[in-house]
């Protein structure tokens, strides 16, 4: 096939749109160089009616929104999934690995659960607390900037505790609590447990004149029109784009490879077009990979060439290892003092108001690293689903179960916004054996060969679920709620849900100072070649208990004003 | 307008006159779209996204008679009430016979179902259940509606019935009549400022001033944040 070259050599290639991308590409932008940004997906843009979900109503999809199109319901804002048509990936040895990917511009910004937590000191320093793992070479201090200017730029509501890692920053105002929150608050309190004022990226007030105010819908996960919630596209790459800086933005352009030339240097990536499923080239004085952690480390492990015929950087063999997700465990209840509730509207924002961080030593616990308790609830807007069993709890709350006929609608009325639920997102340890690599047999629909992945939980990830799930009972003994299902024992890894379900995936080209055992150095640059760096979430050394885009916007950004600095310098 | 009225009513007039025709001589009549929901396809979708459900819409999976027994099911299960209509009102039959193509494990269940209730009701009264009197119809239902109390020889009812009561109540509860019905206000533009005094006052709760007095000033939403050094909100 021949491959279609483009004419224009760009300053910067960024590969991916998402928190890594977008932010590296507003930066490099804005400093005055010529940057391109490849994604693998379409545009997206919420403000198009074309594109929008938020604001519809169940009966606007013909499956009322059911999840078996999309991996989250068809109005959530991802164009992927844990699984994908033409884009596999292979497990190794039995083991369990679910990879979600979406292709779209902003990529997975788009739904996540704007859930904005910086890291701690304590959580770059694992290894010296419990000598498990390894440090990062770089500390609190060094992100620290970065993280006050990602707070000011994006916005993220919150409040000071001067807790010791879970640090202050520039915090909106935090919204009300809701009534299952203020069960949730008194449960957690009688339990000795800390509540606090969530921290999302959810504009509750406003930080510039581009963006809107939050109008309380819950429905970031559906992507705001109104750009009052955090998403790569809507907040970084679409103004940088408006501001009239040189950003130049290819769709549907799945990158096979990064190009090398005689001299181990990086010229720029090859990649297929989806449309016309043609291979094409752009030539670049810098590579910047921003994939997402296992794109990035397949993209490197398939551009080998004589000089780097182990992948691209990866004289280390390091690409690719210590893959790590967070723990994630759940639990549901039902609260009997909420039943027949008077309605109004509490959709609130996209998320919970409430939440509670990590509070316990774990020299006193049977298991290391610690996990933060999320909650949910409420009256939600009904969806595909509703109403299944609706009459199941009259058994244990009295009342006939099954039958037919208006009592029905008494049922579902009773019940309805009393049911909440506890989730527990714990930090894993890295290990060396959980990994991607490249499956030797198998290609994609665009015959790229796939990631093959290897991934054990251990018993610290198990132990921790089982410990979600002990303090899932005691907050809601404390709020007088009763759970609902049975509590997973032993034999059902205590919940634990399968590596890749929480979508933190990390670790793959993990940052270092020893080129021996680790991939880029502290500012996300391949040991091996200078002009190529990596800025998802692949360079993390460890996950703490923390959702990874705050750390990911904030070392995107420390990174591309490293390579400002170094090009001014003219060492890349 | 009684139980079989409206049915019949929504079988030749609204639902589907396409249905009517397609069910008859499904190989020569391309079907015909007429319910509301079918014209919407304004929902964000991809291409891709789009072409399926382009698709599903121009097959037919229940015949006529099949859809004459869900809907009397449907209406058995929610009838109309005073304030709110039946579950054939909200669109639940035409919303049942898309999931059937959009999920084609409910398809065997489905249609075996009817032909378990049709043999039900053809033994005990020679009649197929959708042309049963109410209280013939009843008899059968009376028997599967109630989990943990059916007869062991009806079991495969029971199962039958459960299913088509959860898709019934999704159906409706997920229409614009089922979400007046349940309540729900939400899904527009508004401003959140806390639960209101009577509810809390109901559950004998109170937020607590401190927490509160750091939660936003919904009046200066509007005001660009600016903060100190120290990260003190200063707008």
């Amino acid at each position: 096939m021949q491959i279609i070259e483009s004419p224009e050599t760009f300053d910067v290639i960024v590969v991916g749109s998402g928190a890594g991308g977008g932010m590296t590409s507003k930066i490099l932008a804005e400093s005055g160089l010529n940057v391109a940004v490849v994604e693998a997906g379409p545009m997206f843009d919420p403000k198009n009616d074309e594109h929008r979900t938020q604001l519809r109503w169940p009966w606007e999809s013909p499956r009322r929104g059911a999840s078996n199109v999309r991996a989250f319901g068809d109005f959530d804002s991802a164009y992927g999934g844990w699984e994908i048509d033409g884009e596999p990936y292979t497990r190794k040895d039995n083991t369990e690995f679910d990879w979600f990917r979406s292709r779209m511009l902003g990529g997975r910004t788009n739904h996540w659960g704007r859930i904005s937590l910086r890291f701690g000191p304590k959580d770059f320093k694992r290894k010296d607390i419990d000598g498990l793992g390894d440090n990062w070479p770089i500390g609190y201090e060094d992100v620290a900037p970065y993280y006050d200017k990602v707070d000011k730029l994006i916005g993220v509501f919150g409040t000071k505790e001067n807790f010791d890692n879970e640090p202050n920053g520039y915090f909106l105002p935090p919204p009300k609590p809701r009534l299952h929150e203020l069960y949730f608050i008194q449960g957690a309190k009688k339990a000795k447990i800390p509540a606090i004022p969530s921290r999302l990226s959810i504009l509750t007030k406003r930080i510039n004149n581009e963006r809107g105010v939050c109008f309380y819908c819950r429905q970031c996960s559906r992507a705001c029109m109104a750009y009052a919630d955090f998403s790569a596209g809507t907040c970084l790459i679409l103004p940088t784009q408006r501001s009239g800086h040189s950003l130049k933005v290819f769709t549907n352009a799945m990158v096979r490879e990064v190009l090398t030339n005689d001299q181990g240097r990086a010229t720029g990536v090859s990649y297929i077009n989806r449309e016309d499923r043609k291979e094409y080239s752009i030539k670049g004085k810098i590579v910047v990979l921003a994939a997402s952690a296992c794109s990035s480390a397949r993209i490197l492990l398939n551009s080998k060439s004589s000089l780097f015929s182990n992948g691209l950087g990866n004289g280390s063999g390091m690409i690719g290892r210590y893959v790590h997700d967070s723990t994630g465990a759940s639990r549901s209840a039902i609260v009997p003092a909420m039943f027949n509730r008077k309605t109004y509207n509490e959709d609130g924002v996209g998320g919970m108001h409430v939440y509670t961080p990590w509070w316990l030593d774990n020299k006193k616990l049977d298991f290391p690293r610690g996990y933060h308790l999320e909650v949910w609830g409420g009256m939600g807007m009904p969806s595909y689903g509703f109403g299944f069993n609706a009459s199941d709890l009259n058994e244990k709350f009295g009342g006939t179960v099954g039958g037919y006929g208006s009592k029905l609608r008494e049922d579902v009325k009773k019940y309805y916004g009393s049911v909440m639920g506890i989730s527990g997102r714990g930090e894993s340890v890295p290990q060396y054996d959980n990994y991607c690599e490249i499956d030797p047999e198998v290609v994609d629909e665009y015959g790229i060969p796939v990631l093959r992945f290897h991934y054990k939980w251990t018993d610290y990830e198990r132990q921790q679920a089982k410990h979600m799930h002990e303090t899932f009972e005691q907050i809601f003994e404390g709020m007088g709620a009763e759970p609902l299902g049975d509590k997973p024992g032993k034999d059902k890894d205590y919940g634990l849900l399968a590596p890749g379900r929480i979508i933190h995936e990390v670790g793959t080209t993990r940052m270092g100072d020893d080129a021996s055992k680790s991939v880029v150095n502290k500012f996300q640059q391949l040991h091996e070649v200078n002009n190529v760096f990596v800025t998802d979430g692949g360079p993390f050394v460890s996950q703490a208990d923390k959702n990874p885009t705050w750390t990911i916007l904030a070392l995107a950004w420390r990174t591309s004003e490293y390579i400002i600095d170094e090009l001014k310098k003219q060492n890349i | 307008m009684d139980r079989r009225e409206s049915l019949k009513s929504l079988l030749v007039g609204s639902v589907a006159g396409g249905l009517v025709l397609n069910g008859c001589a499904p190989a020569e009549q391309p079907p015909q779209e007429t319910d509301s929901a079918a014209q919407s396809t304004g929902y964000g979708r991809t291409p891709e996204e789009k072409e399926r459900d382009e698709k599903l819409r121009s097959q037919q999976y229940f015949n006529h008679e099949e859809l004459t027994t869900l809907a009397v099911l449907c209406d058995i299960i929610l009838p109309a009430e005073a304030d709110f209509g039946s579950a054939t009102d909200a669109g639940v039959p035409e919303f049942i016979e898309f999931m059937a193509k959009d999920m084609p494990n409910h398809q065997l269940p489905l249609r075996g179902g009817i032909m378990w209730l049709n043999n039900q009701t053809n033994e005990r009264f020679n009649l197929d259940f959708s042309k049963c009197s109410d209280d013939q119809q009843l008899a059968v239902i009376d028997e599967i509606a109630y989990p943990g109390k059916t007869p062991e020889h009806l079991k495969h009812g029971e199962k039958f019935f459960s299913l088509m009561r959860n898709l019934t109540l999704t159906g409706y509860y997920t229409s614009e009549i089922g979400i007046k019905d349940l309540g729900y206000v939400g899904n527009q533009p508004n401003v959140w400022d806390g639960i209101p005094q009577e509810v809390l006052d109901e559950h004998n709760l109170s937020y607590d001033p401190e927490w509160i007095a750091r939660c936003v000033d919904q009046e200066k939403r509007n005001d660009i944040a600016e903060w100190d050094e120290e990260g003190n909100l200063l707008t």
